[in-house]
């Protein structure tokens, strides 16, 4: 696994926003995986090892900071990965039976991807725009207000 | 009221550099250079300004700890790292007037002698990413940022660095430690990031909503900010208000305003057929207000206090008589629980805990001792960790019970919801 030079180029760029040697290097951390994901589709344990190398960190530490986010998948997800916000504001508005129909609709339950590897369902926490609930975030996007059956099954139709 | 966050909330395009400036924007750095550094701390410190992430500590005092002497780099990080369940108000600010806050960055870093600032950005916020890099990228071409700002010889690099998901990274500490490419885990403090922050060096977080109202108080003067707001908070906040009213969203509001005009005024009042019950006034982790206080309390740091409650990040969660709060505390025992980074014992077991038994009880098997065993659960969690995450929980599992414990003993002994 490597880099595409394209991406060796933006290594070298975000290596110059911090300061030189092993604490810029590894400042650059979050954003190399981060590119990483982007390319490799998610964070295998090889893509680890290839951002370890790149970085000169050890890929021990690399693996310590991967599993604290999120945001970093550590296995593969689906093409488009369906984020429901299941926090206060968007409970009251209804996001358990959001989620409840995203489980009918697509056989699957929070934590797992479509056969055809186009969806994976995730609860998520608070996604800090809690006046427009419920907010599903479908890979980097936002898309508020998702109330009821009919405007999932709208947003599903947008996104097949 | 003047204002001071919010004047371009009306102008679609102020995202664009010339917007911007056409509304005056980028205008009170003439008069920044012209002052000493100390100068414009002194102005701060005048002004009354508090930080807005939650803690409401005095900015200028903030800035007045860094030490001038280290020989080492400073650095300012911008927190925005938005996440308390019920703020939204950061993400309005980035999108929707990004060059302001950029403004109020080199106001900030020029006061505390700071030549390279980092904005720690939630790793969810991609639109937001999108307009702070194109704004950023305009700053730099315009020479509002880069080498001799303005021919006044001041240099000033702003980075984005974005998180990567995690609640607890918005803690000062934990953003350091994130933005040093570690796990979020909060610092034992002493020492502060003051003095020794990110890589090492003195270091000052700010919030952006903070670091948004600084190009007004420097260009009207903190005379003119202090006339609004009360004595001891004086100015303007956002409020960002969610649950069943006609018109949740983002409100620049005059400290000291009362919570029921707001609630009923501004917003528009509750949903039809929906009767007021509690309201969260700052942000999920803050003791919860039962309607008859609502009617009193104002929205100011003081009056907060008073009801034993705090003015937090200004997120304002209105909840309804039909909605269980049985269930609102599961929900947010499950997320501290979730968020919980695991150093402190206390945090790490307690916050699975609370979420344990409230799963319990919202599901219909909770026992009259529940509710004694969570206090006790609560009071074991306060003020023993590093950081204040346990006490998150901790606050709404105690006020939640204590002026709604009717609510969670009819839930036990009809071992369910009676709102269903």
């Amino acid at each position: 696994m490597e880099f595409t030079p394209e991406n060796k180029k933006k290594i070298e760029e975000i290596l110059k926003r911090y300061p030189e040697g092993k604490v810029g290097r590894q400042a650059a951390l979050l954003p190399v995986l981060r590119l990483a994901q982007e390319q490799f589709g998610y964070l295998s344990e090889e893509a680890m090892l290839t951002v370890a190398q790149v970085l000169d960190l050890s890929p021990a530490s690399i693996y310590g900071v991967a599993t604290f986010y999120t945001l970093f998948n550590k296995k593969p997800v689906g093409k488009y990965h369906l984020q429901v916000c299941a926090n206060l504001s968007c409970c009251m508005e209804g996001a358990e039976k959001v989620v409840k129909h995203l489980e009918e609709k697509l056989g699957i339950v929070p934590g797992e991807t479509t056969a055809d590897n186009r969806f994976t369902l995730s609860e998520v926490e608070c996604l800090a725009a809690c006046g427009t609930g419920p907010v599903i975030q479908v890979n980097e996007n936002y898309h508020e207000k998702i109330k009821t059956p009919e405007d999932v099954d709208r947003l599903l139709e947008k996104l097949r | 009221m003047d204002r001071v966050l919010t004047a371009n909330f009306d102008h679609p395009d102020v995202d664009k550099l010339p917007v911007y400036e056409g509304r005056g924007g980028y205008r009170s750095l003439k008069k920044v250079f012209s002052l000493k550094p100390e100068q414009v701390i002194e102005e701060v410190k005048s002004s009354g300004l508090r930080g807005r992430g939650g803690a409401g500590f005095g900015t200028g005092m903030k800035w007045g700890f860094v030490p001038q002497n280290s020989g080492k780099p400073i650095y300012l990080c911008v927190n925005a790292d938005e996440g308390e369940p019920g703020t939204f108000k950061d993400r309005e600010l980035l999108l929707r007037d990004p060059h302001r806050l950029i403004e109020g960055v080199i106001i900030a870093s020029y006061a505390i002698r700071c030549h390279t600032a980092y904005l720690y950005l939630r790793g969810e916020f991609f639109e937001p990413y999108q307009k702070l890099e194109a704004a950023i990228r305009e700053a730099y071409t315009k020479g509002y940022l880069g080498k001799n700002i303005l021919g006044t010889g001041y240099d000033l690099d702003l980075h984005i660095h974005r998180g990567a998901g995690g609640y607890i990274c918005g803690e000062e500490t934990a953003l350091i430690e994130s933005l040093e490419g570690k796990r979020g885990y909060p610092r034992l403090k002493p020492p502060f990031p003051a003095v020794q922050g990110l890589f090492g060096c003195p270091t000052v977080v700010n919030n952006v909503e903070t670091l948004s109202a600084l190009p007004y108080i420097l260009e009207k003067g903190a005379a003119s900010y202090k006339k609004m707001g009360t004595e001891k908070s004086p100015g303007t906040k956002l409020f960002s208000i969610s649950g069943p009213v006609q018109k949740p969203g983002v409100y620049e509001i005059e400290l000291g305003y009362p919570l029921r005009k707001f609630i009923h005024e501004d917003a528009g009042g509750m949903l039809p057929g929906k009767i007021l019950k509690a309201v969260i006034p700052g942000g999920s982790s803050v003791p919860i207000l039962d309607a008859s206080e609502v009617e009193q309390v104002n929205l100011d740091y003081e009056s907060m206090n008073q009801f034993g409650t705090f003015l937090g990040s200004g997120g304002v969660i209105v909840i309804d008589e039909d909605f269980c709060l049985v269930k609102a505390l599961k929900v947010l025992a499950k997320f501290y629980a979730h968020e919980s980074c695991g150093q402190c014992s206390p945090c790490r077991e307690g916050t699975g805990w609370v979420h344990k038994i409230m799963t319990r009880m919202e599901a219909g098997k909770g026992t009259p001792a529940d509710l004694d065993l969570l206090l006790n659960l609560a009071d074991n969690m306060t003020g023993q960790t590093i950081c204040v995450l346990a006490d998150s929980i901790a606050m709404p599992t105690r006020s939640y019970i204590k002026k709604f414990r009717q609510e969670f003993e009819d839930h036990v002994a009809l071992q369910k919801c009676s709102k269903m």
